[in-house]
Formats: structure tokens, sequence, C-alpha cells
């Protein structure tokens, strides 16, 4: 029992990192209809952002000197890697994205598609093809209870996603940027009629969903202990996954699809076989598309012509 | 055209073919004799390119929909072929005797079961995956393609990850020659042709344009999407065999996920939806990647700045739907000596 405990843990702590990036996804579609492939890129560029800000700041020498990393001087690597990168999404939409809006929805595919080519390998030429072993901004503590290890660094990562998921919300039911970007996802040309700036609004989307890919970055870091440029590709899947089985265009079905599909990677790792336990995503995948393609929490939206 | 000139046409079709598969005989001796190894090589993969572009520009650029998952359905016909080609040898032989006859035998229907599982993997995929919009075949089909990656390098009886290469020591017979690809290259085009040019393949370009009107105009678009789609995986399929037959074996990493991304190329390079652009930009993707050898880590760089930026000056391809043909070009030389 207790390890079935155990695996639901680590499947919460995984799939809130999922719930974050599916954001940035599910965003995005709701608004643009469009797959950000680059979006699994821009979280990896998050991670090595927060590498880079860790090192700088001198994280070596804690270590060095057997203590911890402030969480002050931790907190500010979070910010700082989510401002590069919100800065990132708003440079890839602007030089890739906007000039073919309003082209057949294969052209933004593609350059989504290139953009994440791209991002993959220009990484693989800056920061090399080898996995590189996270920064510990977290000093790793370990409580037991009832034969269940939890460690601080999950708990910590439940607790910064749950504060972001949260913090969205707020943002995008009370501020006046949120309503527009709600109005956008139902008729961009009507939003436009009422005044909003499309515009300023399709980029605060991008700044938003990239600053969660990257808050997603360093957590998985922190997680998974180790990082590379191609970190990107399965796990933005996963989350593109898990915000399909949410119901694309849905922030609360981001964040529930994101937990399931944390939640059942954990379990077929731990009672089938770690080998299938990326094969499971996909065939939640073929499922949903079969058998109920708007998601668990989509709403069923007639094409009209 | 009257009853006259239509009654000997198979029998012109007849001569045709025979005229072909003689030209493309004199053909291969004349590579064989003319060329070295390398340059031969070359030739091999841009006809397999060219394979491979042709089919996936069925489904992504005639249908509008899109595939980036296509290596996954190589590296499927691409084992197949192998597997039968290796256990199918020694029966064949019993039956024909060892020679050229019972070699060729042996290497088609060795292709003909790659491109059969192939096909029927494609169902598998595009059934779920295009009852809904395109962009959701793209995620599919690239989930797909890792998964067939998995479970090759993870087949014992497929050697895993060290790849497989038959049962002999030499590793798996090279049955792929000049003629044989290009035999499979004429093949594929004419048939290719013949449904894009059918009414089939207007009810294809008729999704590619709004999929709602033709929805309303009574076209079965789910079942033709998956037909074209099985039809491309299938040709993709062939260009697998032709590849495994070309070296001692096969590897999953031969057909990773920038195996995929080259085709894309190819048939952005040639413009979605020409099938004379395909084959260029197929031809097109073999020069450049033999030239960049040793820039092998700047190569997909390069590819997807390409990508990107033909995406934002040409959204068409160098192309476009405009098809090189006979007729167009004595079209085209004719025009200016009109006044």
């Amino acid at each position: 029992m207790s390890e079935f405990f155990q695996q639901i843990i680590n499947g919460l702590s995984l799939g809130s990192i999922y719930a974050l990036i599916a954001l940035g996804y599910t965003m995005v579609y709701g608004i643009l209809k469009l797959i950000n492939f680059a979006h699994g890129e821009v979280f990896m560029m998050g991670a090595y952002s927060g590498y880079y800000l860790a090192s700088w700041l001198g994280v070596e020498r804690y270590q060095a000197a057997g203590r911890g990393f402030p969480l002050g001087l931790a907190l500010v690597v979070l910010v700082l890697a989510m401002a590069a990168s919100a800065l990132l999404g708003v440079l890839i939409e602007a030089l890739a994205y906007r000039p073919v809006r309003s082209a057949p929805r294969l052209t933004p595919l593609i350059t989504a598609i290139g953009v994440s080519l791209f991002l993959q390998n220009a990484a693989m030429l800056l920061f090399t093809p080898n996995p590189r072993a996270y920064p510990p901004i977290l000093r790793e503590l370990r409580f037991a209870a009832g034969g269940v290890i939890v460690t601080n660094i999950k708990l910590a990562i439940f607790v910064v996603a749950l504060a972001l998921m949260v913090g969205l919300h707020l943002f995008v039911q009370r501020t006046w940027t949120g309503r527009a970007m709600r109005a956008l996802s139902m008729n961009i040309d009507a939003a436009r009629l009422m005044g909003i700036d499309v515009n300023a609004t399709i980029r605060a989307t991008f700044a938003i969903g990239s600053a969660l890919a990257a808050a997603g970055g360093i957590l998985f870091g922190l997680d998974q202990i180790t990082i590379n440029p191609l970190m990107g590709v399965l796990t933005g899947l996963k989350a593109f996954v898990a915000a399909v089985l949410g119901g694309i265009g849905n922030i609360p079905g981001a964040v529930v699809g994101g937990l399931l599909i944390g939640l059942a990677e954990q379990l077929t790792a731990g009672y089938l076989s770690p080998d299938y336990r990326d094969a499971i995503t996909f065939l939640i995948l073929v499922v949903i598309l079969v058998l109920k393609p708007e998601g668990l929490l989509g709403v069923v939206r007639q094409e009209k012509v | 055209m009257d009853i006259a000139t239509q009654k000997p046409r198979w029998l012109l079709r007849l001569v045709l073919s025979a005229g072909v598969l003689a030209a493309l005989y004199a053909a291969n001796l004349g590579v064989q004799a003319g060329f070295i190894e390398y340059v031969q090589r070359i030739i091999l993969i841009a006809g397999i390119n060219v394979i491979l572009a042709v089919g996936l520009n069925l489904i992504n650029g005639t249908t509008g929909q899109f595939s980036i998952g296509h290596a996954g359905f190589m590296a499927v016909g691409a084992y197949a072929a192998a597997f039968t080609g290796v256990k199918l040898a020694p029966h064949v032989t019993a039956l024909l005797g060892a020679g050229t006859l019972a070699d060729g035998v042996t290497f088609n229907l060795a292709l003909l079961v790659g491109a059969l599982l192939a096909a029927g993997a494609g169902v598998l995929v595009g059934l779920p995956s295009l009852r809904l919009k395109g962009d959701y075949l793209a995620i599919v089909t690239l989930g797909f393609g890792e998964i067939i990656r998995i479970l090759f390098n993870n087949a014992q009886f497929l050697g895993a990850a060290t790849g497989y290469f038959g049962d002999s020591p030499a590793g798996l017979p090279t049955y792929t020659s000049f003629f044989w690809v290009f035999f499979w290259v004429i093949v594929i085009v004419v048939v290719v042709r013949n449904v894009t040019f059918s009414q089939t393949g207007r009810s294809l370009i008729a999704i590619r344009e709004d999929e709602i009107a033709a929805e309303a105009m009574a076209i079965p678009t789910t079942r033709l999407k998956v037909l074209a789609f099985t039809l491309s995986a299938a040709t993709a399929g062939i260009a697998g065999g032709l590849f495994a037959h070309m070296q001692s074996g096969i590897r999953p990493e031969d057909f990773k996920f920038d195996k995929s991304i080259d085709m894309i190329v190819m048939i952005i390079v040639g413009g979605l939806g020409s099938i004379s652009g395909a084959a260029l930009g197929g031809v097109f993707v073999a020069v450049t990647l033999e030239l960049m050898r040793d820039l092998q880590q700047y190569r997909l760089v390069l590819y997807a700045l390409l990508l990107i930026v033909i995406m934002l000056v040409r959204p068409e391809g160098l192309l476009g739907t405009r098809e090189i043909s006979l007729a167009a070009l004595r079209r085209r030389f004719r025009q200016p000596e009109r006044p």
C-alpha cells in the first residue's frame, strides 16, 4: 500500500510539471488554434536558463561550503528564468507566427516545427548534447511517513505549480488582459471590433505560457536531476497530450489532464514496466481521440461555415 | 477522341511499358559501368527520396493533412521487407534455382510485404486521428514514429538496438539496384499521378481547400483521408524496403525523427501538392545531405531555418502546386513566338 501512495505522490509532482507546460499549449491553442510545437523547446530553454542563472549566482560555492542555496536566491533564479523565457516566447511569436497568422493553418504549424527544430539544434551546439547535472538550488530533505518518502523537492514542485496555477486563474478571470484573452479565444474578429489590442493580447499569452513552461523546466530539472537539449521533445508531447486530454483550449482542463498523465505514467512505470511509461501517454491520446475528442472538460463546438 | 484511335491504346501501353523497362535496364548497365560506387549510392538514395517525397506529398500536399512521423512507416516497411526477404530467399531459390530471377522475385515479394504492413500501420494510425482536424494527425504520427522506433529497439528477433542484419554473417543481401529503385519510382509516380488526377484526387484537393465544403458536397472525407494516408504509408514502406536492401543492415536509429524532417523538407522545397516538385525536392535533399556531410551538426539547424524562411516567404513551396510536364514546357517555349 505504501508503494501505491509513493507512486501517487511521484505522479502528482510529475503531473504538476506537465500541467504547467500544458497551460501554455492550451492558452495558445485556445486563441490561435495553433499547436505551438516550439513550446517544449521553450521549456528546455527555461531549464537551461535556470541552470546558468544558478551557477552565475554561485550555487557551486554554496555547495562547496556545504550550505544550501538560499531560498531567496532560488526564487530569483525562478523569476529571472521565467522572464527570459517569456521574452523568448514573445520573440518566437513575433518572428515565426505573426507573419503567417492569416495563412492556412498548415503554414504556422510548419514554422512551429521549424522553430522547435532550430531551438533543439541550436541548444545542442550551444550547450553540447551531453546531459548536465542540475544544480541543487534546493537541498534535498526527506520526510518519511508510514513508509512513504516525501522529499521537500516534490513538495516544492507541487506548491510552486499550484501557486502559479492559482495565479494564472486569477489573472485570466480578474484582469483586463485576462478578459481580453478569453474574448480572443471566443472570436478574434469580434474582439478586435470591441477595441481589444489583438497583437498585444497574443503577445501576453505567449509571455505567460512561456514563463510557466520555464518554471516547469526548473522544477523538472530539480526533479529529474539532469537536463539535456532534447528534454523538451517528449515532455512537450506529453504536456500536449495532457492539454488534449483535459480539453484543448480549456485552462482547468490542462491542469486536470497534466495530473492524470503524470499519475498514469508513474503507475505504469511502477506496476507494469518502465519501458511502457512513454507509450502509455500516446495510448491515452489515441483513446481520447476516438472516444471523446473534445477532451474531459472541453465543450463540443459545432463548426460553422 | 474517336473509337479508332482509342482501340489500340492497351497495345500502345504495353509497348511503352516494355520500352521503359528496356530503357531502365540499359540505364542500369550504364550507371553501373559509368559511375563509381559512391556516386551510384547517391543516385540510389535520390531515387528512394523521390519515392518518399512523392508518397508523403499525397497526404501533406494534396490532401492538406500533416504527417510528421513518416519515418515510422518507412521503418515498418524496411524491417518487414528485410525479415521477409531473409526468410523467403531459401524457398524461392529452391523453387527457381539461384540467380537473378530468384533474387528479383524474393526482393519484390519482400517489398510488397513491407508495403502491406506499412499500409496496415497507416490504417491503424490514420483511423482515429483522421476523423479530426489535421493537426491532431501531426501529433499522433509524431508519437507513432517514436513508438515504432522504441518497439524495434526492444524487438529481440529483429536485433533490437544493434539492428537487423539477417541470418547470414554477410548481413542483408544487397538486392537494391538502379533498375529496381527506378522501376519502383516509375510505378509509384504513375500510381500517385493517376490518383491525383482522378476524381478521388479532386476530392482530396477539395478536402485540402475546405473540408467542411467538401463534406457538404457529399465527399466521404474521412474515408478518403484514410485512403490517401494508407497509400502514402505504403509508398514509405516500399522506400523502406529499398533502403534496407541497399546496405548490410538496418538500425532503429536510421528512422529517427530527423528522417521524417528530411522528408518534410523534400516536399516543402519542391512545393506542397506538386508531384514533380516533390521529386525534385527528394533529389535536392539527397544531394545537399552529401554536400553537408562534414557539417552534420549544422544540418538540422540549416534545415530548420530553411523551413521557416520558405514558409514566411513562399508558403506554397518553390513550385507550388504547378507541375513540370512536357506539355507545360512546350506551352512556355511556344508563347514568345506569338505576336
